[in-house]
């Protein structure tokens, strides 16, 4: 007799650990193209990969606040700068995280932040010059604990 | 109403790129949360933030849900006058927030 409960409760656990599994990975497996994104950044313009390094922790603990660094190769001078960087998600609900607008100004093209990460993905950052080149430049994160776990 | 810090160095020589670091406080609501009655919680992240100095915008930054609350950013200005630092922001609900500090140009 208790030897069958026993089976009983295994079986069930066993299912309810399949059932759990099966609907994580659905969430895990939404990744997205970011050609359609990438193209209404730049306007249809090419981007060539380089100039554009990120940093991001290979492992994240939490997706809920990511530290997240950008540098982009530039001089920064008037007649040579960089325009914009835009930071892409392949796995977050809204593929674009954020923009930042600098100039000659800035005298640096590095830029830091902390972002939400909803998943273990690749993050691309791409970069647009003052003469109207792109540049790319991504970086592979495993998120242990997603962001955004409500929405999945 | 959101509270802001910012750090810059004390001093700077004209010229010199200094780092300028902002901290503003606020959720970053991804508009994804439910609150305990299971109603959505309305997305409210700030999703402008602009920096002028002596009055020439310098920086501008769009934000999104996928920044993380209390939102954090580091960037850097070349230092050529003594002047104010002016950030002013706005989330989705329309409040605006705005924080200013002094640029010390030395020689």
């Amino acid at each position: 007799m208790a030897n069958r409960s026993r089976r009983r409760f295994l079986a069930a656990a066993v299912a309810g650990a399949v059932a759990m599994h099966s609907r994580m990975s659905e969430a895990q497996l939404t990744v997205q193209s970011l050609e359609s994104v990438i193209a209404k950044v730049t306007g249809g313009a090419a981007v060539r990969e380089g100039r554009v390094m990120l940093e991001l922790p290979r492992l994240a603990d939490n997706g809920h606040a990511v530290p997240l660094k950008i540098t982009v190769e530039s001089a920064m001078t008037e007649r040579e700068f960089v325009r914009s960087i835009h930071i892409l998600s392949e796995r977050n609900p809204r593929p674009v995280i954020a923009a930042f607008h600098l100039n000659p100004h800035s005298g640096r093209a590095e830029v830091s932040t902390r972002v939400r990460l909803n998943g273990s993905q690749t993050v691309l950052v791409l970069a647009g010059m003052s003469d109207g080149t792109w540049w790319s430049g991504s970086a592979q994160v495993e998120v242990t604990e997603t962001a955004c776990l409500d929405a999945t | 109403m959101a509270v802001a810090r910012i750090q810059i160095p004390a001093s700077v020589k004209r010229g010199e790129v200094m780092t300028v670091r902002l901290a503003v406080q606020h959720p970053m609501e991804t508009g994804f949360r439910y609150d305990n009655m299971g109603r959505p919680i309305n997305k409210n992240v700030i999703n402008t933030l602009v920096c002028r100095y002596h009055g020439i915008e310098v920086f501008r930054a769009e934000l999104g849900s996928g920044i993380a609350a209390n939102p954090y950013l580091q960037f850097h200005l070349r230092a050529d006058t003594t002047g104010e630092l002016v950030f002013d922001w706005i989330d989705d609900a329309g409040e605006r927030g705005s924080e200013r500090v002094q640029v010390n140009v030395v020689a």
